[in-house]
């Protein structure tokens, strides 16, 4: 990470959790700009145009899901959430709204920067990502859709091409359920999970090297699924 | 009505002072009434309303021209300049464009004193828009309810229980009545008296308004001797309501008078039942007693035409709008009933028609008034006679009240046939051996046998076939219809006679059981109902009971609307069976939750709308509104289906204000029940916040202070019990805070169709750190089915569940996650290898606050397998802990399954 210092909008309302991400993120050698409400995250965000937003859902000033709301409106920069564990609902509606991942409060330093630096990869790589994705051994080329294992030769079927591709290019991120039925099945068949859950269990069956404890392809209970990339 | 009870006169009864009380107070809100009251048209009453209008205005209050009947008079239309005038209502009816009085703009005008003109006046009901309510002075008792002054005009002939004498007097029957109850209930009578001789003087001069001067009606109206007897009876009518007032004033003297008098009124399906009603109420008025009016429904009058009866529904709702108590009787005779009822019932005096039967037939069977008369013993009886002339009928007939057509049960008539054939062919059979008269009982089997079972028309057939195949087949000389023998004659009379003697017993017996089964049927329901709301419980749910039993009763389609918090009524809100009413208007259904009132079809207001609104409770705590759809109107109107439906009502009423009593009770136990977890709570997590709280505090300050002195390895080993204790403490919050949140029912599961591999799995994740010690795997069949399941909710139970393998045992040993489809449920296993359960019940283990092995050095406030159970039980599952074979502990759960749609 030395090429250029990431800009960090941290928008907490606690200055103790704040103060700890500060020095945790600068550690990392990161800049940290910090806003502790909703209007100075704006002001923020479109002054300093930061790399990376981590948010706090519970603001007192306003609701975390409308700065979401507001940043995708001409932002694609990639948003943590932090939340809370009972807050599985507006978990789902952040993620549904455009954030890219979320922690969970309490959280550790670790875990924290993994999802970080995840965040700011799938980001400097951009639009134009390289197609073919490597998940240890195997390759999987997303434009010729083909799958590769030193094993054997790997067949998807389309729904499960699609279904890896809009994973793998959310790489690292979480993407919900809702998301995944849209893009794939289509939005007629929203509350119907049914088909993504037979179709990721024989993905699993295919790439994962111990399906029953899956490696890449992972689930975030209650939220949607993960593909996990071996950190770099 | 006024009505004093003969009883209870030493202590005043608190509910009777409670009723004095909300009267008073209702009336201290309420408009005032003032009627200015005169004998005929063309007395003055519009112009000296208007005039006091004027002092009134110009004394500084706020008069309001409500309405003005378009006489076009000089003199009132200049007396009406200068006074502020509602604009009338322009209401079209077949075409033609009428003006009426616009009550809602009234209400929204809210003037201190408001002028109506002409308070018997009907609206144009069917008119569009459609009135509120068919009567003006139902308009006006809105008006005055909303706290406006009403000041109004009427004559004498429109009282309704004048409105007899008035035609016997003058010969004109007035279609336009108004109850006495408003008359005799308004605060301010003004008698504008005018003696004949100067009315008939203004009239010549032209000052008075005739609808059509020309007709000879209103010529043989306005003579001096019609004029003079109305006057007299306007005279005495206000004489009687000064008599009331006093008597009001003076109740001892009142009592006195009227001990214990009590006036039951017997009518039939007759024309003059209308005239005994009236007579009643103005023999009630004049001893200021309660009265009751009786019919009696005998075998002979199961049959009556619909007109008849819709004529019978008439007269008793005109009896109730006079304040008479209504009865139906039944009984083979009327005389019987009635006499049986009046001495039951401690009448005093019995009113009666004058018998219309002629000398001879009165002779066989005298009539129910000649009967009564002789047997009557201890109570007078008042032979009413009938009014001269022909009765014309006065009484319309109410909307939605159409016949229905008696369909002609053909097939029967085909029976009758059948019969006769049959009696002829069993005496062909019979012929050789029996003797003709014989053969003869045959045929009267058969005429028996119809008569029973076919009804009379057929019966009646197979009297005249069975009569005819005799003649012609058995009775010689044979196969002509030739009788050689007068004997037989009488034969056939006889069985004609029989079969119709028979046929209408039957019908008779029939029609009255059918009368009484559907009676029995109906209290037997209402007491089916009433069991049935006892063990009901949620007022949705007592809702859809009473939907059920009143479309049943009723054959009708129905909903119970209920109010939310604010008192605003809603549709119910589960899914609608085909018994609901489903286009119930919410505003017609509101002013009935408002008013404490009826509305809608045969009521008062909006009469003609398909369907009756009937409120649950009063209007202080009303509990909601029966909307009621029927499939014939009948089923709702007739008084006794009309009381029938008022005591369902009053019972879905109590029941749903029980429900509501116990979901307040309910409420406030529950918020007791937290409260004490609250308590027990803080007193127990004290201990197990403490304890991290202290490492923390500790560790930290000698970072803080000692960081440089120690080398790298400690401080790291500090840093370290930091953020474990950190993560103890956090977790027992977050188990704190879900407990409660389940406790206090708050948790709405977020289901969706999941694979248990996948809940167990992430468990797994989130709890690798704390497992890396053990091996647990997950062993699940490849063939189960997804169950319907919160995610996050069950992964919490399976962390809990693996958690506590890490607490409790020692590293190194295995941990197992089974699962297996039982029927519609997964039972899923999680076992370990560890000590197993401490001994006692493990049932134990469930409960808040309990650890499996006391106060030791795990952490944990012993609420993981509470959360469990609470997580489990919401998913409409179990969960029970085992010692597991060879050793360990074993939990078992089961979770819904099915097909995923």
């Amino acid at each position: 990470m030395t090429e250029a210092m990431h800009q960090i909008l941290v928008i907490e309302d606690e200055p103790a959790i704040r103060n700890v991400l500060k020095v945790l993120l600068e550690a990392e050698r990161y800049r940290v700009i910090e806003a502790d409400s909703a209007l100075r995250a704006e002001i923020e965000t479109r002054s300093h145009k930061p790399d990376l937003l981590i948010l706090d859902l519970g603001l007192p000033d306003g609701d975390g899901q409308a700065i979401i709301r507001r940043v995708r409106a001409w932002s694609p920069v990639p948003i943590i959430v932090l939340s809370a564990r009972a807050m599985e609902e507006q978990k789902i509606a952040a993620l549904d709204g455009g954030a890219d991942d979320y922690v969970t409060k309490p959280f550790s330093a670790p875990e924290l920067l993994a999802r970080v630096r995840a965040a700011l990869r799938r980001n400097v790589r951009g639009p134009e990502q390289t197609s073919v994705l490597k998940l240890d051994t195997l390759e999987i080329d997303l434009a010729k859709r083909e799958a590769r294992s030193p094993a054997a030769e790997i067949h998807l079927t389309p729904l499960e091409y699609r279904v890896l591709e809009c994973l793998a290019r959310h790489l690292g991120a979480i993407v919900t359920q809702n998301q995944l039925i849209r893009e794939v099945w289509g939005p007629e068949r929203l509350g119907d999970s049914r088909g993504l859950r037979v179709c990721i269990k024989s993905l699993r069956a295919k790439i994962e090297p111990n399906p029953h404890k899956p490696r890449y392809l992972v689930t975030e209970a209650g939220l949607g699924y993960r593909l996990r990339a071996d950190e770099p | 009505m006024s009505r004093t009870s003969p009883m209870g006169e030493s202590r005043p009864d608190p509910d009777r002072l409670l009723a004095h009380v909300q009267a008073e107070e209702a009336r201290a809100n309420r408009g005032k009434l003032r009627i200015f009251f005169g004998a005929s048209a063309g007395v003055g009453k519009t112009f000296s309303m208007l005039e006091a209008a004027r002092v009134a205005k110009a004394a500084g209050t706020d008069v309001v021209i409500g309405y003005l009947e378009p006489h076009g008079r000089v003199d009132t239309e200049r007396l009406a300049e200068g006074l502020e005038r509602l604009p009338a209502l322009a209401v079209s009816y077949r075409g033609i464009v009428r003006q009426e009085f616009d009550l809602d703009a009234a209400l929204a005008r809210r003037p201190g004193i408001l002028l109506v003109d002409e308070l018997a006046h009907s609206n144009l009901t069917g008119g569009v828009p459609q009135p509120r309510h068919p009567k003006r002075w139902q308009d006006i008792e809105e008006l005055l309810e909303a706290g406006i002054n009403v000041w109004t005009t009427v004559n004498v002939q429109h009282l309704e229980s004048l409105n007899d004498l008035v035609y016997q007097t003058t010969g004109v029957r007035q279609s336009e009545t108004l109850p006495d109850r408003v008359f005799d209930e308004a605060d301010n009578i003004e008698l504008i008296d005018l003696p004949a001789d100067d009315l008939l003087a203004r009239l010549q001069a032209g000052k008075v308004y005739v609808a059509d001067a020309a007709t000879t009606a209103v010529e043989r109206f306005f003579r001096k001797p019609n004029l003079m007897a109305l006057r007299e009876i306007a005279l005495r009518r206000v004489a009687e309501r000064v008599e009331a007032a006093s008597r009001a004033l003076h109740p001892e003297r009142a009592r006195s008078r009227i001990a214990g008098e009590r006036i039951l009124v017997a009518v039939g399906p007759d024309d003059q039942a209308e005239q005994l009603v009236r007579a009643g109420k103005r023999m009630a008025d004049a001893m200021a007693a309660r009265w009751t009016v009786v019919y009696v429904e005998t075998p002979a009058l199961l049959h009556l035409s619909d007109a008849d009866r819709n004529r019978r529904i008439d007269v008793l709702r005109l009896a109730e709008s006079l304040g008479a108590e209504t009865v139906t009787l039944d009984g083979p005779s009327a005389a019987a009933a009635l006499l049986e009822y009046a001495q039951t019932r401690g009448a005093t005096r019995l009113v009666v028609g004058a018998p219309k039967r002629r000398a001879w037939k009165a002779w066989i069977r005298p009539s129910t008034s000649t009967q009564l008369v002789r047997q009557a013993r201890g109570f007078d009886v008042v032979v009413i006679a009938p009014a001269g002339g022909p009765t014309p009928p006065s009484l319309t007939a109410r909307p939605g009240l159409q016949s229905v057509p008696q369909t002609v049960r053909w097939e029967r008539y085909g029976w009758a046939l059948g019969v006769s054939a049959m009696c002829t062919v069993l005496a062909f059979a019979m012929y050789p051996h029996f003797e003709l008269s014989n053969l003869a009982m045959v045929y009267l089997l058969g005429v028996t046998v119809a008569g029973l079972r076919l009804g009379r028309g057929p019966s009646a057939l197979t009297a005249v076939v069975n009569v005819t195949a005799f003649a012609f087949f058995f009775v010689p000389p044979r196969f002509t219809f030739a009788v050689s023998d007068v004997q037989y004659v009488i034969t056939f009379a006889a069985m004609l006679t029989i079969g119709l003697v028979i046929s209408t017993l039957t019908a008779n017996v029939r029609r009255q059981t059918s009368v009484a089964g559907a009676r029995e049927r109906r209290t037997a329901m209402l007491y089916a109902m009433s069991r049935e709301l006892a063990v009901t419980r949620g007022i949705e749910e007592i809702a859809r009971v009473a939907v059920r039993h009143v479309a049943e009763v009723f054959q009708c389609s129905a909903a119970v609307l209920l109010p939310d918090e604010k008192g605003k009524l809603r549709r119910p809100s589960g899914a609608p069976t085909e018994r609901s009413f489903r286009g119930a208007d919410l505003a017609v259904a509101q002013w009935v939750g408002d008013h404490g009132r009826r509305a809608g079809l045969g009521s008062d207001t909006l009469p003609a709308a398909p369907a009756l609104y009937v409120p649950l409770g009063d209007e202080l705590r009303h509990s909601g509104v029966l909307a009621v759809l029927p499939a014939n109107p009948r089923r709702v109107l007739l008084p006794e289906q009309s009381h029938l439906l008022d005591t369902f009502a009053g019972q879905i009423g109590l029941a749903i204000e029980r429900a509501r009593l116990a979901e307040v009770a309910q409420t406030s136990s529950l918020a007791a029940e937290r409260e004490s977890l609250r308590n027990t709570l803080l007193a127990s997590i004290s201990h197990d916040l403490r304890t991290p709280l202290a490492v923390m505090a500790g560790a930290a300050s000698t970072l803080a202070e000692r960081g440089e002195a120690l080398d790298a390895h400690l401080r790291t080993t500090l840093a370290a019990s930091i953020e474990r204790k950190a993560r103890e403490m956090s977790e027992l919050v977050s188990n704190v805070l879900d407990l409660t949140r389940f406790q206090s029912g708050q948790v709405a599961l977020l289901r969706d169709w999941q694979w248990l591999e996948d809940l167990a799995g992430a468990a797994l994740e989130r709890l690798e750190e704390r497992l890396k010690d053990h091996v647990v795997e997950i062993n699940l069949p490849p063939d189960l089915p997804p169950v319907y399941v919160d995610a996050g909710l069950i992964v919490q139970v399976f962390a809990n569940l693996l958690d506590n393998i890490a607490k409790y045992t020692p590293a190194g040993t295995h941990g197992r996650v089974t699962a297996a489809v039982e029927g519609h449920l997964v039972r899923v296993v999680v076992e370990d290898e560890g000590p197993g359960f401490p001994p006692g019940d493990p049932e134990r283990l469930f409960e808040k606050f309990q650890r499996g092995s006391g106060e030791s050095a795990v952490a944990g406030a012993g609420l993981g397998l509470a959360i469990c159970r609470a997580i489990v039980r919401a998913h409409g599952g179990e969960i029970e802990a085992r010692g597991r074979e060879g050793g360990g502990a074993r939990f078992e759960f089961t979770l819904p399954t099915g097909e995923p749609p």
